[in-house]
């Protein structure tokens, strides 16, 4: 067990090489650039509609297909079974996701720079919290669209939770949801993240004078 | 007695084989001109082939056919000739609210009704832009059509001085001008009385000129040309060479009364009027001419130069220019031919004069000099429409066929019998610069026995015919709504009409685009309704209003999507209006019957459209 912790503590005082700090630094611009990006996409189809309704999820907003208009539509639709109507004021997550996206975009250019392995976990323990979190929270929505309708609306329809990942049948509706560009690239900087971790572990303790001297002489 | 009774028997088969003869060669049960007819139609299944448009798919070409005195302009597509919309012009049309909201009552005026004849495509450099369709009508009015919406957005007239507007709403090949012009002379200005017996003297025919702005398509009416009291049957604008021209038919040139169909009939050439108009519009920018019934007339007499006449046989009915501009083609309807005129020819006998008399001071050009050729297409020969490489088409009414012929060599090189008594004819875009030369409509009068019975109103036909190949070939019948005179054939590329009114294009003072904001109010006894609609309701629900007032229910249909339209029918009020997405309407009427009225969506809008529904109250006074 001490021996375990000693490897950790060892392992968390490495000062990681080039090619981590580098991937650092991408995994940061990468985070950068999905504010950008649309992160998730709820279509639905149905006879009357067959181009289909669109809806994209930002970190900011939601934007609906044909300048706004599908989501007006979606709404109007939805309010017929008393569905609250989608605004971007009912989301907190449009005001927190954007903040957290740039902490971690922070706490990884943070890690480049001090090239310490205990920032490098750091920044990949919290960007996959907030990932699993983001997640959770996006399903729990859905979640709670479906199931607090209002009582006098014209159509009664039992509680149901809209697809998170994946296709499903609502009423007369079939409904697409995926993840867009700004997941992916998301996810890219995650996986730059953790090979960026496998790299410094791998390179071990071992590589700590080159990379303290750097240190010492930059300190 | 034997061989008495063998001669009674000879005779009598004698007279069986004569019967038999004879009856074999009885009055045959179809003309054999049938068997011709058999021979244009296409082989069934290659003429099903080509009109067949498959569900979902779409028409090559949009047909927009004047529906005459039903007042309104019908929208077909091509090959399928199915019927698409309706745009009402003239009369109000209940299916759409048109003519019930204050905006279009305005522009129907007093007129419920209105005759409809020739559909006129905007154009630029002598091709269909898509932009706007003008259409005339008999009473002295032409409307204006925008394409972005199909909706009729203006109607200028009823014109000063013009009297049955049928000669019209040829647009110039930049859609400069649109022209009006009298068919019935009558004294001028309106409100003037002269007997009939005075006709030849006292009664004048007018054109009239109005300008199209480039921009908005805004008409303005501008001058007008003092003519002879003949009939101004047709028109077309010069292109090309000929650009700057105008030419109109005429016929009683005889000016004669009473029965016309003698009277007008006596001589063997009337006229064509071919106008200078730039000419014109220069004179009238000069302030030339005087003031009758308060518009500009000039009178050729006083400003010489600026119309003549070209003589042409029989009381002529159309007249078209070709593709090129080089070509007028004069169509005397009681005639075998169709006269070609040389518009180089014209030029030159205009510079050289050469004229044969005059008409109330217009000179009479020399039938001789102006003339190409006389091609002998068939009986009755009344419009021309052009397809690809140099053909022509001219509509035969007295023998019920079309006849194609050259432009150039004036050979006649196929004729196809229609069904029957064809008027009009359209080519895709066969009046252009550059028509397309690959269906044609055959605008039929008559259509008898060519589909179910249904009662003594009979449908006219328009039959679609093939002209891609050396042969016509009928492809297909169809019924079309009455009547269609002129129509005109435009590829569905050249228009980009819009789905919904966008909302940052609303900018009606009454418009509300939030139940919030919806409410009536009341000042100096008048009532403001400021009504939203949207799936599946109106708000406000009820109106209150009291007896006497004057309300107006401004409806606004906050949808931004496509087809959902939603109506407002309010019962015992005769109001019907129909708002598309996007678009704010308002309706103006006196609440002059106390007690509680049902509203409701006319237009059916979704799952819950029956419950769209509502109150007008009128409390008593």
């Amino acid at each position: 067990m001490r021996r375990l912790l000693d490897t950790l503590n060892r392992h968390l005082d490495i000062r990681v090489g080039l090619t981590p700090r580098l991937l650092l630094l991408a995994a940061a611009a990468l985070i950068g650039v999905t504010l950008t990006l649309p992160l998730w996409n709820l279509t639905m189809f149905a006879p009357q509609y067959p181009e289909g309704l669109r809806m994209d999820i930002y970190a900011h907003e939601l934007q609906g297909g044909r300048n706004g208009q599908d989501i007006k539509e979606i709404n109007l639709l939805n309010h017929y079974i008393g569905m609250h109507d989608l605004s971007n004021e009912d989301f907190t997550e449009f005001k927190w996701m954007p903040f957290a996206l740039g902490v971690l975009a922070l706490l990884m250019l943070r890690s480049a720079v001090h090239g310490s392995m205990a920032s490098l976990v750091d920044a990949v323990v919290l960007f996959g919290y907030f990932g699993a979190f983001s997640l959770w929270s996006f399903a729990y929505k859905m979640y709670s669209y479906g199931h607090n309708l209002a009582p006098g609306a014209p159509v009664n329809v039992p509680p149901f939770t809209p697809p998170v990942f994946g296709y499903q049948q609502i009423a007369n509706f079939e409904v697409y949801s995926y993840p867009r560009a700004g997941t992916y690239v998301m996810l890219a900087a995650a996986v730059a993240l953790v090979v960026a971790l496998g790299l410094a572990w791998r390179a071990g303790p071992t590589q700590a004078a080159g990379a303290g001297r750097v240190s010492t002489a930059t300190g | 007695m034997k061989r008495t009774r063998k001669l009674a028997v000879a005779g009598y088969i004698g007279v069986v084989v004569a019967l038999a003869v004879l009856a074999g060669r009885c009055t045959p049960s179809a003309p054999r001109s049938a068997r011709q007819r058999g021979g244009a139609t296409s082989d069934a299944a290659v003429a099903a082939q080509k009109v067949y448009v498959a569900p979902g798919d779409l028409d090559a070409y949009y047909m927009f056919a004047s529906g005459g005195h039903s007042g309104n302009v019908y929208v077909y597509g091509l090959p399928s000739m199915r019927h698409l919309s309706t745009i009402p012009v003239f009369t109000p049309y209940p299916a759409t609210g048109y003519g019930f909201d204050d905006v279009s009552k305005a522009m129907l005026g007093n007129l419920t009704w209105g005759d409809v004849h020739h559909p006129s495509l905007s154009e630029t450099n002598g091709d269909y832009d898509g932009r706007w369709l003008f259409v005339n009508e008999i009473n002295g009015r032409i409307a204006r059509i925008d394409l972005r919406d199909f909706k009729t957005k203006e109607i200028v007239g009823p014109l000063p001085n013009v009297s049955g507007n049928h000669a019209s709403s040829f647009v110039t090949p930049n859609t400069e001008y649109t022209f009006m012009a009298t068919r019935f002379s009558i004294p001028i200005p309106k409100g003037t009385v002269a007997p009939v017996e005075k006709y030849a003297t006292d009664y004048k025919g007018v054109i009239a000129a109005i300008k199209i702005d480039a921009k908005t398509g805004h008409m303005t009416p501008t001058y007008q040309i003092l003519m002879p009291p003949f009939d101004y049957d047709l028109g077309d604008a010069g292109k090309k060479v000929s650009d700057g021209w105008m030419f109109f038919t005429s016929y009683n040139t005889e000016r004669g009364i009473g029965k016309l169909e003698v009277t007008a009939s006596q001589r063997d050439r009337d006229y064509i009027a071919a106008i200078d108009w730039r000419a014109a519009e220069k004179a009238s920018d000069e302030g030339k001419g005087d003031m009758i019934g308060g518009v500009r007339v000039i009178d050729p007499r006083k400003v010489p130069g600026l119309v003549y006449f070209m003589p042409c046989g029989k009381s002529p009915h159309g007249v078209d220019v070709s593709p090129d501009g080089k070509w007028i083609i004069g169509s005397g309807k009681l005639q075998g031919v169709t006269t070609a005129f040389n518009f180089e020819k014209i030029q030159t006998a205009i510079r050289n004069k050469d004229f044969t008399g005059d008409e109330d001071g217009i000179p009479i050009l020399k039938y001789e000099s102006i003339k190409e050729a006389e091609v002998p297409v068939g009986l009755g020969p009344l419009h021309t429409q052009f397809g690809g490489d140099g053909f022509a088409y001219t509509s035969l009414f007295v023998d019920s066929a079309i006849a194609k012929w050259k432009l150039g060599t004036w050979e006649v090189v196929d004729k196809i019998p229609v069904s029957y008594s064809i008027g009009h004819l359209a080519a895709a875009e066969g009046d252009t610069v550059s028509p397309d030369g690959n269906y044609l409509v055959a605008l039929n009068k008559l259509s008898h026995g060519r589909h179910l019975n249904v009662g003594p109103s009979q449908p006219e036909s328009s039959q679609l015919i093939d002209i891609t190949e050396e042969k016509m070939k009928l492809l297909a019948d169809s019924f079309t709504e009455p009547e269609p005179h002129y129509a005109q054939i435009i590829k569905t590329d050249k228009i980009h009409p819009i789905e919904v009114y966008p909302k940052e294009e609303n900018h009606h003072p009454l418009a509300v685009w939030d139940v919030k904001d919806a409410g009536v109010s009341h000042q100096a006894g008048k009532a403001v309704a400021k009504v939203v609609m949207v799936r599946s309701s109106f708000t406000p629900q009820a109106i209150e209003v009291t007896e006497g007032e004057t309300v107006t229910i401004a409806l606004t249909n906050i949808e931004q999507t496509t087809d959902e339209l939603h109506g407002f029918g309010l019962l015992d009020y005769n109001i019907n209006v129909v708002v598309d997405p996007g678009e704010t309407k308002t309706v103006t009427f006196k609440a002059d019957k106390p007690g509680v009225f049902a509203f409701y969506c006319t237009n059916f809008c979704s799952a819950l459209h029956q419950e769209m529904q509502g109150y007008l109250i009128v409390k008593k006074k």
